[in-house]
């Protein structure tokens, strides 16, 4: 048998994914904590197969405007990764990063998108990193596309973008710590079904 | 006494004067409101995706354009509205991300609005007023009172139609 939509995954499935965030919040704190040049911990994911109107829910409401980094995946695995920034954390890594006191999310220079891209793009490399060291599978991402925007029209996108049958969306949150920092990481991912299956087959997982 | 309704993703609601509609954040998805400004009846649908998958007739109809519009239509007529009154303003249809090597992405938002425009075209449902395209995100406000749709983003302040 197998998986023909995202909500048929069962606790062994999340618990794999689990793995997967758990690895991928781990090289993400070490290539954080370097970029940063300060000590970065994470607390372990939560892994959770969210509806759309619920992920947005979590993150403040359908129109919170928040930064969202998207990357589309090839290679074994089609589908698309998209990292979601609050206005805090992005605050928090500029001022680190730059050194800029006022940020302004309605008004970022190029300079600070191309910081928070790269933050983005750090992130989904130490995602995919898990999922190929876990798999063997072979991906590759996409440069790193970026919008401010409202959550809700953010999230809609991966869903839409896969032809999905459903609303729904693989949702990995990771708390990470920083000093007195503690920002959540979301890690959206929306694999297409075949690309799902063919990850769970090489991950041991009956189906 | 009116009210506001929500309306999520892939949902649709007919209501009557005073009430009125609203749906957050559109992205790629398209908004469509019905307005019968003698009954004033309006109805409020948010589509996802353009075309009702004929291999696979378990959907919900609400998330498709071609099947969410006729079914809004036919609820209005069912309360009296008469199809050569109704008219359309619709709003969202945008492409939220320019993914760099890959410029077919983000077109589903393009694709949205055409088949709305071509289902309302098919209905004789006369499209008077439209925000559609670019790239950011809408809310929606929808009044039966009047017929006024009201579109609210981020970057572009707010617009009445």
């Amino acid at each position: 048998m197998s998986i023909q939509r995202l909500e048929q995954l069962n606790e062994m499935h999340i618990d794999v994914l689990k793995e997967i965030g758990n690895i991928g919040a781990g090289n993400a704190a070490t290539s954080l904590s370097k970029m940063l040049d300060t000590e970065v911990n994470m607390t372990t994911p939560v892994v959770k197969i969210l509806d759309i109107t619920d992920a947005a829910n979590l993150l403040g409401g359908p129109e919170n405007v928040v930064i969202g980094i998207l990357s589309k995946l090839g290679g074994d695995i089609e589908g698309i990764m998209m990292f979601i920034i609050e206005q805090e954390f992005a605050k928090s890594v500029l001022t680190s990063l730059l050194g800029v006191q006022e940020v302004s999310c309605d008004r970022l220079t190029d300079m600070e998108l191309s910081a928070i891209s790269e933050i983005g793009n750090i992130m989904i490399a130490a995602y995919t990193g898990s999922i190929g060291t876990l798999s063997g599978m072979n991906l590759k991402t996409t440069v790193p596309a970026i919008t401010v925007d409202m959550v809700g029209a953010i999230l809609s996108v991966p869903a839409i973008e896969m032809g999905s049958v459903s609303d729904k969306i693989i949702f990995i949150e990771d708390d990470f710590l920083s000093g007195k920092d503690d920002v959540t990481a979301n890690m959206l991912l929306v694999p297409s079904i075949e690309s799902l299956n063919r990850l769970m087959e090489k991950l041991g997982i009956q189906l | 006494m009116s009210e506001t309704f929500t309306i999520g993703i892939s949902d649709m609601k007919v209501v009557k004067s005073t009430d009125s509609l609203v749906t957050y954040a559109l992205g790629s998805c398209v908004g469509i409101c019905l307005y019968d400004p003698v009954m004033k009846i309006g109805g409020l649908g948010h589509i996802m995706l353009p075309i009702y998958p004929v291999n696979n007739p378990k959907e919900n109809l609400m998330r498709f354009a071609d099947t969410c519009i006729p079914e809004m239509l036919s609820q209005m007529e069912k309360l009296g509205c008469n199809r050569r009154r109704i008219t359309a303003k619709i709003a969202g249809g945008a492409k939220m991300f320019e993914v760099a090597d890959d410029s077919s992405f983000g077109n589903i938002g393009q694709r949205n609005v055409a088949e709305v425009k071509n289902t309302l075209n098919r209905l004789q449902i006369r499209l008077c007023a439209e925000d559609t395209g670019l790239n950011y995100g809408r809310t929606v406000y929808f009044y039966t009172e009047d017929g006024r749709m009201v579109v609210k983003s981020f970057s572009n302040g707010i617009k009445t139609y």
